[in-house]
């Protein structure tokens, strides 16, 4: 085995990591924290890709996009919140996946009506539209490595407003015992309508900043449906830390799976999944999960 | 995930009305063949939501353009679509086929784009006999060992597109190749389809990367084709996978590698690929900048109507609806006549926007297959890479 190629697509790994967990943040907080499942986190992530390619032809930049962007998804998400999912929170799972479902399809046809069903892509923002020479044959684009530093910086964020202040207690306890909290004189009906606003706006953010990067067509969403879900789970419902790790798992396995496993046919996309079931084998409630 | 919405043309009342002309036609003793006067019904099985909609949208102008043009009849019988969304799903693809053909009692089905519910509806319809042309679907299979006389394709093989650019390489001393593909039927069979003609002519396949379908992280793949350096890499992507891979090969450099690929890799996606895709190279059955007088003509009445660029589906569709023309025609509209139709249109040479249209043995077209290039966001003709190419059709019984 080639050890620079070896370090290499490790380095891989840990960049699509890094955006796995950019992806899955909003759905750490909405479906791990408040314990809401939310099918339609892809279409969130949608959204936030098709803004990005609307307000930057607005705007002319992708940080115009970001300014613009997240005051709309907060917006979406206090709406969507008091519309729909405040009926649902002492409801049954069941009843949240069909709700949430049907966002998903209305969401993706309003999608069609709005953008159409060609595939477009979002321009990166001049400064970091390069590439970085990494090897004689091989570069990597400068968005890219910007991407795997905003992942850390959200990460990081997100940890500190989880565990170290108040409204991160408060979410904490809420969906601990949501009674027990209100009975403490805090407005849990206010709670979850900002903590459901900020998972919808990071996943916007996800879907805003890793839109030059990739590209945009009907059915985006449902691709980054599955594998947040794949993501929280393997990290540990309710766990910003365990997601993380998560996340750089999932990255690793897949781009070695990619790597050294395709003389298997089939096996390189089982991957990610049987790595899944592993993990749910030694600890089924997740990495870091509470037990 | 996708809204099912099934764009149904009968109303209560035209059933009302067709049980009433029924009723009428049993009384008069004059009556000249019936079955004539009702609407030739097509059932067509594309879709309409998720990744493929621009497909089985630009397949289905394409279609009403063609009836339009001539005068809404097919052998002196009025039009009716029957339009089914099909999700693209293979699960549900056997279910909304039987509906077509047992509950709709279409005539003649139209349909796939994709391959998976192709090879569900081939079988239906080889059980059933219905007349089917696939508009689209390349599966080999279809019109392969799946070949039926009453099973048609107006498209391509997966085979067919990236066969001769083996050669275009070879000629031009690259030798050592990498196949990089989505990994699943299609991607499959079209770098089969390369290597059948690469390596019998003396190139090798340094190496086969299967990327998971439909997935479009790709830094894994570029990686290693970096650390390989073949002369080039032969690829089979397609719509929005197509978009992230031509510009994460441009975001990569890797400088003294030619990317080419099966046409579907810079077709209706330049515009979203930008300056990454300029100066690409590919193979396919079609480019939108042919000269020739159909094409012209064709790409002008479609922009016209449509406000859209007519792309490779379009004519696809287009050709679909000739096919049942010429097949209609030959009958004067009778569609239980359904030998002569076969012979009809086993027998039908027509000038397509994409050059001679003629069907093979098995029901496949026999065509052109265009070196193209991108220049300036179009794929331009350099040359033809090889005329008149037709599909082995492996285990086809009908040869």
């Amino acid at each position: 085995m080639d050890v620079t190629l070896f370090l290499l697509q490790t380095l891989n790994g840990i960049q699509h990591g890094l955006l796995l967990f950019l992806v899955a943040s909003g759905l750490t907080i909405i479906f791990g924290i408040m314990g809401v499942i939310n099918l339609a986190h892809g279409s969130f992530y949608m959204i936030g890709a098709y803004l990005a390619l609307s307000l930057t032809q607005w705007t002319g930049s992708l940080f115009g996009a970001v300014l613009l962007g997240i005051p709309i998804a907060i917006l979406l998400g206090l709406a969507i919140e008091r519309l729909f999912i405040v009926h649902l929170y002492d409801r049954d799972h069941l009843q949240q996946v069909l709700l949430t479902f049907g966002l998903i399809l209305i969401f993706n046809e309003l999608q069609s009506i709005v953008w159409g069903d060609d595939p477009h892509s979002v321009p990166k923002p001049a400064m970091l539209a390069g590439s970085v020479p990494v090897t004689e044959t091989l570069s990597y684009s400068t968005y890219r490595l910007f991407l795997s530093v905003v992942c850390l910086v959200v990460a990081g964020c997100l940890y500190l407003v989880i565990h170290r202040t108040r409204l991160g207690m408060r979410m904490r306890a809420g969906a601990y015992n949501a009674e027990m909290v209100r009975s403490l004189g805090i407005d849990t009906r206010r709670l979850f309508a900002v903590v459901f606003a900020i998972g919808v706006s990071l996943t916007a953010l996800a879907g805003i900043i890793a839109a030059p990067d990739r590209s945009l067509y009907p059915g985006i969403g449902e691709q980054v449906l599955i594998i947040s879900f794949v993501v929280v789970v393997i990290g540990g419902i309710g766990s910003v830390k365990g997601a993380f790790v998560g996340a750089i798992l999932i990255g690793l396995a897949d781009v070695y799976g990619q790597a050294y496993l395709h003389d298997f046919r089939g096996f390189a996309s089982a991957a990610v999944y049987a790595l899944m079931a592993a993990v749910l084998l030694w600890r089924p409630t997740g990495l870091f999960g509470r037990r | 995930m996708a809204v099912p919405y099934h764009r149904t043309t009968i109303t209560r009342r035209q059933t009302l009305r067709l049980a009433a002309a029924g009723a009428l036609g049993s009384v008069l003793p004059t009556r000249i063949a019936f079955g004539q006067t009702a609407k030739v019904r097509i059932g067509i099985l594309l879709p309409y939501s998720g990744t493929y909609a621009r497909l089985g949208n630009a397949i289905t102008n394409a279609m009403e353009l063609k009836f339009a043009e001539l005068g809404g009849k097919l052998g002196g019988r009025d039009i009716e679509l029957i339009k089914v969304d099909s999700e693209a799903a293979p699960p549900k693809a056997t279910e909304l086929t039987t509906k077509l053909i047992n509950q709709e009692k279409v005539d003649i089905l139209v349909g796939p784009v994709h391959s998976g519910v192709a090879m569900a509806m081939a079988k239906i319809a080889r059980e059933e006999g219905t007349l089917t042309i696939v508009p689209n679907a390349g599966a080999d299979q279809i019109t392969g060992p799946l070949c039926a006389p009453n099973l048609f394709r107006t498209s391509f093989t997966n085979w067919q597109p990236g066969h001769p650019m083996g050669k275009v390489l070879l000629d031009e001393g690259k030798k050592n190749v990498v196949t990089c593909f989505w990994n699943y039927g299609a991607g499959q069979q079209s770098a089969e389809g390369f290597k059948d003609g690469f390596v019998p002519h003396g190139g090798t396949i340094v190496k086969e990367i299967g990327v998971p379908f439909p997935q479009v992280e790709f830094q894994a793949a570029l990686t290693e084709i970096a650390a390989l350096k073949p002369d080039a890499v032969y690829t089979f992507f397609a719509g929005g996978g197509a978009v992230k891979f031509v510009k994460d090969w441009h975001a990569a450099g890797l400088s003294g590698i030619e990317l080419v690929g099966a046409g579907f890799l810079t077709e209706g996606v330049t515009e979203a690929q930008g300056e990454a895709a300029e100066g690409l190279r590919t193979t396919l059955h079609y480019a939108d900048a042919l000269d020739n007088p159909a094409n012209l003509k064709f790409r002008e009445a479609y922009l016209a109507k449509f406000g859209k660029e007519a792309d490779v589906y379009a004519v696809q569709g287009y050709d679909a609806a000739e096919l049942i023309h010429v097949g209609l025609e030959a009958v004067q509209g009778d569609t239980s006549a359904k030998a002569d139709i076969i012979k009809a249109m086993e027998g039908a040479e027509f000038d397509s926007p994409r050059g001679p249209f003629k069907l093979s043995k098995a029901h496949n077209p026999v065509q052109n297959i265009y070196l193209r290039r991108v220049e300036k966001g179009v794929n331009t003709v350099i040359a033809t890479a090889y005329e008149g190419l037709s599909d082995p059709a492996k285990g086809c019984k009908l040869l």
